[in-house]
């Protein structure tokens, strides 16, 4: 008998707010940068986490998604929790700022705290090792945000007995442009939704709050 | 000396982005990596770069810095018998 999939949570940042389920549980129009808005994020979350000021701005927003998904959650996860994430400019963000200290020969100091951060999975190794998961995880890049490939993959990871829940989704960031998006994939409880009403949500619930233009 | 140590604290703080830790919070002999500032083997990898970029010491083996980065006193020590700049 094929397994029923649910959507346990899902959380999203962008446009310098962050909501989970939908609903807006946190708004910063002040801060001028990503580093800002992040560091504003963490300490509302009333994180004791200090190994988030070493993550590069990638891996802040996915671990902060991540935080915010699992938050008061009722589905808890478990170290067979998979993760499955995709995005469109990989590492670049990080890639550039690594490039930049090494392009002059006079001044060559290349930062291992950056270095370490230009792979996009090094995103889910920081989620994994706050969670203590010792699961599958995947990093694809592409074009733009593929609900049905996404689901697919997290669902073959259970249907294999590779994972016993997945969170999954979009992170992407490129210099001063975000967009993430996690979910929560289990077959025990939560809302059974369509791989088009993800991209529904995903791209209307989400996609039309805009305080930037 | 103590100026030094006063501003090697700095340093490292920016440096090793503790963002949650002041120049109080770090004492002369307090052990930076385990139980003091519990520093990883990425941060002793940013210590030896900024050990070459603002004081022109270049360890030539890694191990050495076990050795230096016992604390921010001994680091100041060391700097200042090794220092070209």
């Amino acid at each position: 008998m094929e397994k029923v999939y649910h959507i346990a949570q899902h959380c999203a940042i962008k446009n310098q707010a962050v909501y989970k389920n939908g609903i807006c549980i946190y708004e910063d129009e002040e801060s001028e940068t990503i580093k800002d808005f992040a560091k504003g994020v963490y300490k509302n979350l009333e994180l004791k986490y200090p190994k988030f000021y070493k993550m590069d701005e990638l891996c802040k927003l996915s671990f902060l998604a991540s935080e915010v998904l699992l938050k008061n959650n009722e589905i808890e996860i478990d170290e067979e929790t998979a993760l499955v994430l995709a995005n469109k400019a990989s590492s670049l963000d990080t890639d550039r700022k690594h490039q930049k200290s090494i392009t002059d020969k006079e001044n060559y100091f290349p930062s291992p705290a950056v270095f370490v951060y230009t792979l996009p999975n090094i995103a889910l190794g920081e989620i994994s090792i706050k969670n203590k998961l010792k699961s599958e995880n995947a990093f694809f890049i592409s074009e733009s945000f593929d609900a049905d490939f996404i689901l697919k993959y997290a669902k073959m990871l259970i249907d294999s007995e590779k994972a016993t829940q997945v969170i999954c989704g979009w992170a992407d960031l490129d210099t001063d442009k975000y967009d993430v998006f996690l979910m929560q994939l289990t077959s025990e409880n939560g809302k059974k939704l369509t791989t088009q009403e993800i991209t529904n949500i995903y791209n209307n619930d989400y996609g039309r709050v805009s305080r930037r233009a | 000396m103590a100026e030094l140590v006063e501003e090697l604290k700095v340093k490292i703080i920016d440096q090793l982005s503790l963002e949650d830790i002041e120049v109080s919070d770090i004492g002369n002999d307090d052990p930076l990596f385990g139980d003091g500032l519990a520093l990883d083997s990425i941060d002793a990898l940013e210590l030896i770069v900024l050990l070459e970029k603002e004081y022109g010491i270049k360890l030539t083996d890694p191990k050495q810095g076990k050795e230096i980065f016992q604390s921010v006193q001994i680091m100041a020590d060391y700097i200042t018998e090794h220092r070209t700049k």
